[in-house]
């Protein structure tokens, strides 16, 4: 049990804007004053700023991609930050793709209690779920990936759209998912032909009458039958090209009258031609989602420095490999997606990397609902999670930004509105940005707020005379009531939970897929699902 | 100068990158004694392992087998370390300048990723030596590194600038995408010299195997030729640039990648 007395608590969730006021915990949930004892532990937050943990909607920290980057970049590993092996604390590194403990050492020294794995196939989804549990302190969520998928992609060619359903929700179960992911819809599905699917109504390479239109729009209408917490979690197609933004406005009004996520918003924002002609669509993008109430979003921001690219949109990562002419590594996941590795270096010399520095921030100025989008970096894709006060630093100081745009080419300065912008967040939008909205939008009714009866996942920081580098160390950081970051270091790790939803399915469906698989896998069909027993500690989500 | 002289050899590798004159030279001896090297993952003191004596200064001599002792010289900017037996693994890595000698033979990484400075070997050297390490964009980016007898796989891999010279046989891969600065094979090399090189130039003093990759374009003398024997004869070490002696055929490549390396075969007038 425990009480914090006298911080300032930004909770927007439940309308509370900077009013000092005291919290109380006990059996990790924010409990109503009385039901304290006395002689309970106090933290004084006096002078300090209390919000919720952070939450992250979209990051990639576990799983065959992921380790298949860390082998990739051995060159990051050695220049990476260094955790030694203590008796409360297990080794490991930070760097572009830290290792798993390390990964919840960073999040929690940041104040970030929650982070939602965004691509898993089915196929690694074991594999993801052992690194998961390695990754300590945060609570975990994963989206399975799916637009690629044969098994659904053919039910929808034979326009058997309900028996798709019940194909999606065995394989979230299967998969010990929390939702649905769909990367470049059909887009990877053709990669296995050497194509792409640049158009979102023209059919898809080894399909008749399947376009990536009809994916999405299929896709989002079964994360909403299921009723799953997050809607459909989409990663739009000719992610990264000059000119996309036609394509993320297109995809908006295929989604019309469904809920849906589009993923980082930053790499689907780009006016011009080709590359000499790349430009911000942000203000083009921006007003599109603006009007579109059923989206959110996430910034999906670049920084200026190294990043490791690894997405399932393997045609994408050959193009970015022609362009870097350094390394790739392409993986082909069976009948399910694929996944491209390319490790990159952001520069802003660069004109084009410029103008993806500025679209992210512009994005996250221009979008005047801070409920609809959330701060990422698509992590490691834009640059690290442990980046993010970066960014927020920027989003709380036009004139911080500002003096970053005259520093950046000017071919490029022409091509960006950032220096027109002066919006500045205000400590509450933060806390929106980084947990409130985020929290919200996967549908985790006890995370993001600090109301009674919220996992007391609490993040104080220190205040400073100009802000600073307010959010780069929290003085405490509290997870589940478990006061897990003191004075900045993390003091005590306890393991992290994994968030999952069974949503209805008919059990015959099995039936159905069994003989599919046994003809096409290469593993036993048997041991393809996760067993619940599996993840130590699971909590199943209800379903909408 | 202060001298170490081994004990008696680790029987696992004993990691010592403290074992520098950066490091030694503001030392007194007690705390040159009593500085951290790692045996296995366990830390140790040097005097566990070394006899030290002398006085700490820019100067530091290691005595016996040290064969098994990697990492010396580590990033070293300034002084001499001079080794009288056979060298461990990464001997000179990352060093940026002073000097190295070592009387018997070195490992593998032998002054990999270095930035400046000489490291001389006596004897033969392991693999990837002036290499870069795994993963990494480049190998080494100036200095010289002379080898006196035989090295191993993968020399000069990435390079970027500086000189290798190796006086003995090289093994496969010599030059393996090298970026730039100059390999001098005395000896020749096996298999694949210059495989994937983009710049920089591979001289041989022998004929050796080309890959299909690399095309004949001149015979010459060229003058650079002139000013790398000036530089190399300060080191003992004659490199023939003379037409009344020979010529050198000029190979270019490697167009897998597509590069524009150089691979000069040096041939002696009958």
């Amino acid at each position: 049990m425990l009480r914090i007395t006298g911080g300032t608590v930004y909770d927007p969730a439940n309308g509370i804007d900077g009013i000092v006021k005291d919290l109380c915990v006990a059996d990790g949930r924010i409990v109503a004053d009385g039901d304290l004892d006395s002689g309970v532990r106090t933290i004084d937050a006096s002078g300090m700023v209390v919000m919720p943990g952070g939450v992250d909607v979209h990051t990639h920290v576990a799983g065959g991609a992921l380790n298949f980057a860390r082998g990739l970049v051995p060159e990051n590993q050695r220049a990476a930050r260094k955790f030694l092996h203590r008796a409360d604390r297990r080794a490991g590194l930070g760097g572009m793709t830290p290792t798993t403990f390390a990964t919840g050492y960073l999040y929690a020294g940041m104040g970030w209690t929650t982070v939602n794995e965004a691509a898993v196939p089915i196929l690694s989804a074991r594999h993801t779920h052992e690194e998961l549990h390695d990754i300590p302190i945060v609570d975990k969520t994963t989206l399975v990936l799916m637009a690629n998928n044969e098994l659904v992609l053919d039910l929808l060619e034979a326009g058997e759209v309900e028996r798709a359903r019940h194909v999606v929700a065995w394989l979230v179960w299967a998969a010990k998912a929390f939702g649905v992911k769909a990367v470049n819809p059909g887009g990877v599905e053709a990669w296995k032909w050497g194509k792409n699917a640049n158009t979102l109504h023209g059919p898809i390479e080894g399909y008749k009458t399947v376009t990536p239109a009809m994916i999405i729009e299929n896709l989002a209408t079964i994360a909403d039958d299921l009723g799953l917490p997050h809607p459909v979690h989409l990663h739009c197609n000719n992610l990264g090209v000059p000119g996309n933004f036609e394509t993320t406005i297109e995809t908006m009004n295929v989604l019309q009258g469904h809920r849906a996520h589009l993923a980082h918003l930053q790499f689907h924002a780009y006016g011009g031609h080709d590359w000499s002609t790349m430009r911000s669509a942000a203000s083009r993008v921006a007003d599109a989602f603006n009007a579109n109430r059923n989206l959110t979003t996430d910034a999906g921001a670049v920084l200026f420095g190294d990043a490791v690219t690894i997405t399932a949109d393997g045609p994408w990562q050959h193009l970015l490999y022609q362009l870097t002419g350094r390394k790739w590594g392409n993986l082909d996941v069976e009948n399910e997606t694929g996944c491209g590795i390319v490790p990159y270096v952001y520069k802003d010399r660069n004109i084009v990397n410029a103008v993806q520095w500025a679209v992210g921030l512009e994005l996250l100025l221009l979008i005047d609902d801070p409920w609809r989008i959330f701060l990422t970096t698509d992590h490691p894709n834009g640059g690290c999670f442990w980046r993010y006060p970066e960014i927020i630093h920027m989003l709380m100081h036009a004139e911080s930004r500002k003096a970053q745009v005259r520093l950046l080419p000017e071919k490029a300065q022409q091509r960006i509105l950032l220096a027109e912008l002066d919006r500045e967040y205000t400590l509450s939008e933060v806390a929106i940005i980084t947990s409130a909205g985020p929290a919200r939008s996967l549908g985790l009714a006890h995370k993001g707020h600090l109301g009674v009866g919220a996992d007391a996942d609490v993040t104080i920081y220190p205040v400073k005379p100009d802000h600073g580098f307010l959010f780069s160390y929290p003085r405490y950081v509290i997870k589940g009531g478990a006061i897990v970051v003191e004075e900045g270091d993390v003091r005590e790790v306890v393991d992290g939970r994994e968030l999952i939803v069974r949503p209805p399915c008919d059990p015959a469906i099995e039936d159905y897929i069994r003989p599919l698989f046994e003809k096409v896998y290469t593993m036993s069909f048997a041991n393809y699902p996760v067993e619940i027993e599996r993840l130590r500690h699971p909590e199943v989500v209800a379903t909408r | 100068m202060i001298t170490l002289t081994l004990k008696e050899p680790p029987t696992v590798p004993l990691e010592a990158e403290a074992l520098s004159p950066d490091t030694i030279a503001r030392l007194t001896i007690d705390e040159v004694r009593a500085l951290p090297v790692f045996l296995g993952k366990r830390q140790r003191r040097l005097d566990d392992f070394f006899a030290v004596d002398g006085d700490p200064g820019e100067e530091v001599e290691v005595r016996g087998d040290v064969g098994r002792v990697k990492w010396m010289g580590r990033g070293m900017t300034r002084g001499v370390l001079r080794i009288h037996g056979n060298a461990g693994m990464h001997l000179g890595s990352a060093m940026q300048g002073g000097t190295i000698e070592v009387a018997g033979d070195a490992g593998d990484w032998l002054g990999a990723e270095m930035a400046g400075g000489v490291i001389r070997v006596h004897g033969n050297a392991g693999g990837q030596a002036g290499a870069a390490y795994r993963g990494a964009m480049s190998g080494m980016r100036d200095g010289i590194i002379l080898i006196d007898g035989a090295a191993g796989l993968e020399v000069g891999m990435r390079m970027k600038r500086g000189t290798i010279v190796v006086g003995g046989p090289v093994r496969d891969f010599a030059g393996l995408q090298m970026k730039g600065g100059t390999i001098v094979l005395r000896q020749g090399a096996e298999l694949r010299t210059g495989a994937w090189m983009n710049r920089g130039t591979i001289v041989s003093l022998k004929p050796l195997p080309l890959l299909p990759t690399f095309t004949y374009a001149a015979s010459y003398n060229p003058t650079f030729m002139r000013l790398y024997a000036r530089r190399l004869a300060a080191f003992g070490c004659a490199l023939p640039f003379d037409e009344r002696q020979g010529t050198y055929q000029r190979y270019t490549g490697d167009a897998a990648v597509p590069g524009r390396g150089e691979i000069l075969v040096w041939h002696p007038n009958e």
